[in-house]
């Protein structure tokens, strides 16, 4: 088996509580992903279950309470460089237009700022913003921000792709499109992906792995399922194949107990 | 003519009408002698003005270096808060020494400095720009202590996630965002950098606006005051105006409150 873009291995997270109440609260517990370079893998769980949690300790924004992090077999200290993070929340600078948001992670690493414009300005053509590199964040849509945000995330060219949820804002239409575009990309440079979703549709529709984490607290995988259908893929029309809606059937079936935990923990919270 | 704009001319109106009947009552009551003594005739102010803009013109001078105190003071107390408040919001432990200082030395009436000032500045500008500076760097230091603790968490994640170190943190996104803080203190602090340069002037000096009225309260010549307190409202409004104009080309950024998406 060749060496992992990114594994997690036995990753614990214990946060202190603020509330002077003494108690800690364990988010993530021994929990273990590995994916491998090329790999689409996609994390579903139950809403308040720690995704984001992990995911951040991949990105070396957190560090674990204990485990390790390997970023293709080296162990990972401070923030991962060769990851990008696609974020759930607004993450482009309001002070910046479109296009000198999409070349910052150039500029941080010291391009040219010509050579980091016109690479900038074909990212933006690439997600189809072609004509909008002068407006600044507030004056686009929501639509429009998740794509000048991929563009920023991958005009790094990371080898790793971290995505928190990152559509989960939009509209079904918009997310379905640009679902599609963020598959023709990878299809095209064949990065790992690292995707949290809370939909499993979407996971399964984009994913070649799919795992299920169980309810938090002590969050951790309980389920992995190869998604082996046909690439390239549509998102919408794949949604109609016969194997999708087994896959879709199987993995309910282990997600949907933890679903019903982690809602009968956040009413009893 | 649209509705809002017959509104607003009634507006303007009703609103110049108020002032022709304050200055109508000021000018009749001052008739009276005792009257005039203690709030001045409008009439005679206007004269001081005239004279000294027009037929003397030595308000200048004057004017002039009150606007250079208060210009003085202004940028040396925002470029001093600036960096102070991002020194103090980007170090927990400076800001932890520190706290209890800064919250007297922001809580003492710093108006009482200006004895100190003078004895070490002297009588000229310096002194005055030092009272001035006293009340602008706080309010720019907390604006900008406040804006460096409030950058979104997602924003400086995003940041390091693209590769930013230390250093252009705190180019690209502290200093951007406490900028934007600053910005939003401009009127507040212009104003107050005004109101340093004149009292300090008013408290012992040889030049100013303020030292006209201090001069004119010494021979009881309250007209001349008035004028002063005149002159010194309308730059002020000036000031304000002129702040607008460099808030709106620098903050393009901004969203408008009200304003809707572009797309």
């Amino acid at each position: 088996m060749p060496e992992a873009a990114l594994s997690l291995e036995n990753i614990t997270c214990t946060f202190a509580s603020n509330d002077g109440s003494g108690k800690s609260y364990t988010a993530v517990k021994e929990a273990s992903i590995s994916i491998a370079p090329g790999e689409f893998v996609s994390v579903v769980g139950p809403t308040g279950c720690g995704k984001s949690t992990l995911l951040n300790v991949g990105a070396g924004l957190l560090a674990p309470s204990s485990g390790k992090v390997r970023v293709f077999g080296q162990e990972l200290k401070g923030v991962n460089a060769r990851a990008g993070y696609m974020f759930q929340g607004e993450a482009l600078m309001p002070w910046r237009d479109a296009l000198s948001n999409v070349v910052a992670g150039l500029e941080f690493a010291g391009t040219p700022s010509a050579q980091a414009n016109e690479q900038g300005r074909e990212w933006m053509r690439r997600v189809g913003l072609g004509g909008f590199e002068n407006r600044y964040p507030h004056q686009m849509s929501g639509g429009m921000r998740k794509r000048a945000m991929l563009a920023q995330t991958l005009i790094r060219d990371p080898d790793i792709i971290l995505m928190d949820e990152p559509f989960s804002a939009l509209d079904i239409q918009t997310r379905q499109l640009m679902e599609n575009e963020v598959l023709d990309l990878w299809m095209a440079k064949r990065k790992a992906v690292l995707f949290i979703t809370h939909d499993l549709d979407e996971a399964i529709a984009m994913s070649d792995r799919v795992v299920v984490l169980s309810a938090g607290p002590a969050t951790h995988p309980i389920g992995e399922f190869t998604i082996d259908l046909p690439r390239p893929r549509d998102v919408a029309e794949v949604r109609n194949n016969s194997r999708f809606v087994e896959l879709h059937q199987a993995i309910w079936g282990v997600l949907r107990e933890e679903v019903l935990k982690g809602y009968a923990q956040q009413k009893r919270a | 003519m649209s509705n809002s704009q017959k509104n607003n001319l009634t507006l303007r109106f009703w609103q110049v009408l108020l002032l022709v009947v304050v200055l109508v009552a000021w000018h009749l009551a001052s008739a009276d002698n005792n009257f005039a003594f203690f709030f001045g005739q409008p009439v005679e102010v206007a004269k001081v003005i005239w004279a000294w803009f027009v037929t003397n013109a030595d308000i200048y001078r004057h004017l002039g270096i009150t606007l250079a105190e208060t210009v003085l003071a202004f940028v040396i107390g925002t470029v001093a808060g600036l960096a102070f408040g991002l020194w103090l919001g980007l170090s927990r432990g400076a800001s932890a020494l520190l706290d209890p200082y800064i919250t007297a030395a922001n809580s003492m009436p710093r108006v009482i400095l200006a004895p100190i000032f003078g004895m070490w500045f002297g009588l000229g500008i310096w002194s005055k720009v030092a009272l001035a500076v006293t009340l602008v760097f706080f309010i720019v230091f907390f604006n900008v202590y406040q804006g460096v603790r409030e950058v979104p968490s997602t924003l400086l994640d995003n940041a390091r996630m693209l590769g930013a170190n230390r250093k252009q943190l705190l180019r690209h996104v502290y200093i951007p965002s406490a900028t934007s803080w600053v910005f939003s203190s401009l009127h507040t602090s212009v104003g107050l950098a005004f109101v340093g340069a004149v009292v300090g002037e008013y408290l012992g000096s040889a030049s100013g606006v303020g030292y006209l009225i201090l001069q004119a309260e010494g021979t009881l010549d309250v007209n001349t005051v008035f004028a002063g307190i005149v002159v010194l409202t309308v730059f002020a409004l000036l000031l304000d105006g002129l702040v607008s104009v460099v808030e709106d080309r620098l903050l393009s950024w901004k969203p408008k409150a009200g304003e809707t998406e572009k797309l």
